[in-house]
């Protein structure tokens, strides 16, 4: 009974996708935002770093996902990140992928976020010799939407001033 | 002791490995098979094998699908079964260990597992681009996080953990080019020195260069039996004792802990447990070096040295040939080269050759009992195998 509930929860969450479109958020049958890479992109571009809570466990994922990885629960609600944390490790890339040459050599790491999820990213505005495993970094947003796909607007880190 | 074999290895091949210029993956595959099929007088290939499996990473490569067919077409093995498994570099792993459970399963009596990829032939960024399309694309692609960059950050954090140094990652590039020069099947058959690693130009900081595996085109093939008829085919079979796998996010930034690799712990606690052996049994391994961090990080989470003493194991040259316990005679994936689909099975005929007293001038000496780890994407497969000379 239990089971076949959550995967009638499955089916609809995902019958739903590409269905419904509001404010470029895709929805499900009772209209609610629906916990997928996609929605959580839409997010970063009203810059606003986004995760969801598990109803059954409490567990907040970031970025989100339909099904709980600690307990597998399919009932969730949006929560708003402060985007500030700290550095977990990082590295600086000098041989980057084809689309980011012009900014090479520049810093990626994992940031560990204040409410607890970590996230990986770009470290922008920081002098290389700064990165510290340790340091205190923010969120920040870029303001253009890529061209090309699947054109989610992209968001990195800065120290935290 | 002997241990319960699950499968027997009775013939391997490989390709030789490099830049194979104008030779495509199922012409490399074939190469390799002709050397299993040679090794094997007592093995009629069309009445005896029942299936072929095969790793192979990617499509984007030389743009072809569909190669267990394909494979199977260019041995002349046509039409029996043939499958294709998938697991990033550790593609050819997984092939090893569904051919075992065909076996098991009493399906088959008798198959080839091999695996091969071509890579030479793209620049060294579109090659790294392919790569990467094992790591999660949505958080890590997207953002610049380039393949080495995912080992460049496991390496930060072990450096800062436990006080790692860019020297100690250098002499695993030495130590694998030192053995790579002693097997003419290597992409590499040359030494380097450590301010050769120390002083190439930097990739995904701390690794450099000459941290890193290089591009390269190979396959690698073993011909695989039931322990109950080995000897019809060979009088040293090479019996697999331990097999395990485990599987972890895509994603690095969503684990506990990026110094320590929990597939090759869970998958290595499954085979030991199977093989009823402990670390110090080990002879000879080969280990999953893509960038040198993978090597240390392997050592310890294999059990062959306490967590954080990686790099205390290669100082005190334990994992040399002559050593405690040499690793990566072959070359590993650093000087014999990493074509990605033909690893796993290329490990497992590295301990072919040792364990068969076939491996020449890299020879360990007496050893009897082996094992591979090999690593899928940023550890998000992991493979362990046992292997215990038959005879």
């Amino acid at each position: 009974m239990f089971i076949s509930e959550e995967i009638k929860g499955m089916k609809t969450a995902i019958s739903t996708i590409a269905s419904n479109d509001h404010n470029g958020f895709i929805l499900d049958d009772e209209g609610r935002i629906v916990p997928t890479i996609e929605n959580f992109y839409k997010y970063c571009a009203g810059h606003k770093l986004m995760g969801t809570k598990c109803v059954k466990c409490h567990t907040l994922t970031c970025p989100p996902r339909g099904i709980c990885h600690k307990c597998l629960g399919t009932e969730y609600e949006w929560v708003e990140l402060a985007g500030r944390g700290v550095l977990l490790t990082y590295t600086v890339i000098h041989f980057p992928p084809t689309q980011f040459q012009a900014l090479a050599p520049y810093a990626v790491g994992i940031v560990r976020l204040d409410e607890g999820p970590n996230l990986p990213g770009m470290i922008r505005e920081i002098n290389l010799a700064d990165l510290k495993i340790g340091i205190s970094l923010e969120i920040d947003f870029e303001s253009t939407i890529p061209e090309e796909w699947p054109k989610w607007p992209r968001y990195f880190f800065k120290p935290r001033i | 002791m002997t241990r319960k074999p699950i499968a027997s290895i009775v013939s391997a091949g490989i390709s030789k490995f490099g830049a194979r210029e104008g030779l495509y993956c199922r012409e490399l595959f074939a190469e390799a098979a002709k050397e299993a099929f040679d090794g094997c007088p007592n093995l009629d290939p069309r009445r005896d094998i029942q299936a072929l499996f095969v790793g192979m990473m990617s499509e984007a490569y030389e743009h072809q699908a569909h190669v267990a067919p394909l494979f199977l077409d260019w041995i002349g093995l046509l039409p029996i079964p043939a499958f294709r498994t998938e697991g990033a570099c550790a593609s050819s792993s997984v092939a090893l260990r569904t051919a075992i459970f065909s076996i098991a399963s009493g399906a088959f009596d008798v198959v080839l597992v091999g695996g091969a990829e071509k890579m030479t032939h793209l620049s060294t960024t579109g090659v790294t681009e392919i790569l990467g399309m094992a790591s999660d694309f949505a958080f890590e692609q997207w953002h610049g996080i380039s393949f080495p960059g995912i080992f460049g950050m496991i390496a930060v954090d072990h450096i800062h953990k436990y006080g790692t140094t860019e020297e100690q990652l250098a002499k695993v590039a030495v130590k694998n080019h030192e053995h790579g020069a002693l097997n003419p099947k290597a992409h590499f058959q040359k030494r380097i020195s450590i301010d050769d690693v120390l002083s190439s130009r930097p990739v995904a900081w701390p690794l450099k260069l000459y941290d890193c595996c290089p591009r390269s085109d190979g396959a690698s093939c073993l011909i695989l039996t039931s322990p109950s008829i080995a000897k019809k085919f060979t009088d040293t079979p090479v019996n697999i004792i331990g097999t395990g796998q485990a599987q972890d996010t895509l994603g690095l930034f969503e684990r506990d802990d990026f110094s320590s690799m929990k597939v090759t712990k869970l998958a290595a606690e499954q085979a030991y447990k199977m093989a009823a052996i402990e670390p110090d049994d080990i002879h000879v391994a080969e280990l999953h070096d893509c960038f040198t961090i993978a090597e240390l990080i392997a050592y310890e989470d294999l059990g062959f040295c306490k967590p954080g003493q990686g790099g205390r194991l290669i100082d005190e040259g334990a994992t040399y040939l002559g050593g405690k316990i040499p690793v990566n005679t072959s070359g590993g994936l650093k000087a014999k080269g990493h074509p990605v689909g033909a690893t796993g099975t290329a490990q497992a005929y590295e301990m072919y050759m040792q364990l068969t007293n076939q491996a020449g001038k890299r020879q360990v000496a007496g050893a009897e009992i082996g094992l591979t780890e090999n690593l899928g994407g940023s550890a998000s497969t992991g493979v362990v195998h046992v292997y215990q000379r038959g005879d």
